[in-house]
């Protein structure tokens, strides 16, 4: 094993203001900042204003990534990394069907729901790391 | 007041994400290559974020309720369930497949670029697909 590219700074910053994002969301909303749910309830919102509160955190997150980007560049992004290859729609096919089924992801498991000490949320995030982890071991 | 804390979250969490590393796919297949090229950055992530939220939300959380609403929506299922295994094992797969969660996929479509909308508009669809089956398949079981 090799380290490569290591930033603690920039990823220590990045994970502070994760960590302030779902606090503030919780402190007002009570609810769980998870991006698969709201991004799954939006979809489906019967009311209004549950469509409208979730399509503006969706929002805010491009906003976020796009102020992100006037100030350090596209380089840390997605941009030119991936081609319109099978591979990404059978990833994106696996992460909608198993985030939807799972109840969460990366930010509603793995950060929210260990923040509140919930046995399912670290159950989850340990085998979602796992599987992706052997995942990048045979396809990466 | 609930509309513009939701806003504020998201541009924070966008912001975050792309301080984070985790916009960028190579960082994240990085990170989880742990047998070869191991970019360890995104355990800081996880570890500068719960850093917070371990302190904060239990703090939070004996309030009566939040600031913008009658009551917390905090999931009460405790079963280690098929739902909380067999989704985050698929989710997983996904994951490590494009090095694209849900967060970092959204947040890339700041970038404009087709892949990403591709991606996102799959993975709505599936999401949706999803729930809408499991509530099918729910309300079978029930009658």
């Amino acid at each position: 094993m090799q380290i490569v590219n290591f930033t603690p700074v920039d990823s220590l910053i990045g994970g502070v203001l994760i960590g302030l994002a779902t606090t503030l969301f919780l402190a007002t909303t009570g609810r769980i900042c998870g991006i698969s749910g709201i991004a799954k309830s939006l979809m489906r919102s019967e009311k209004i204003e549950g469509f409208m509160w979730r399509g503006l955190f969706i929002l805010g997150l491009i906003i976020g990534g796009f102020i992100y980007i006037q100030i350090k560049g596209t380089g840390n992004t997605a941009v030119g990394f991936h081609d319109l290859d099978p591979k990404l729609f059978i990833s994106a096919i696996l992460v909608g069907v198993g985030t939807a089924y799972g109840r969460g992801c990366t930010s509603g498991h793995g950060i929210c729901g260990i923040a509140r000490r919930s046995g399912r949320s670290i159950v989850a995030t340990c085998i979602f790391m796992f599987t992706a982890m052997v995942t990048v071991y045979f396809v990466g | 007041m609930k509309y513009l804390a939701s806003l504020i979250t998201g541009i924070l969490f966008g912001v975050g994400l792309g301080f984070s590393g985790m916009m960028n796919p190579e960082k994240v297949i990085n990170f989880l290559n742990v047998t070869r090229t191991w970019d360890p950055s995104l355990a800081l992530v996880m570890g500068g974020a719960l850093a917070v939220t371990l302190i904060t939300f239990p703090l939070i959380l004996k309030r009566q309720a939040p600031l913008c609403d009658k009551e917390f929506f905090i999931p009460q299922v405790k079963d280690i369930d098929q739902y909380v295994t067999v989704g985050p094992a698929i989710f997983g797969i996904g994951w490590g497949l494009s090095g694209i969660c849900p967060g970092p996929g959204i947040a890339n479509l700041a970038t404009f670029s087709t892949p990403v909308f591709a991606y996102v508009g799959t993975m709505f669809a599936f999401l949706v697909i999803t729930d809408v089956f499991i509530d099918l398949i729910k309300k079978k079981a029930g009658n």
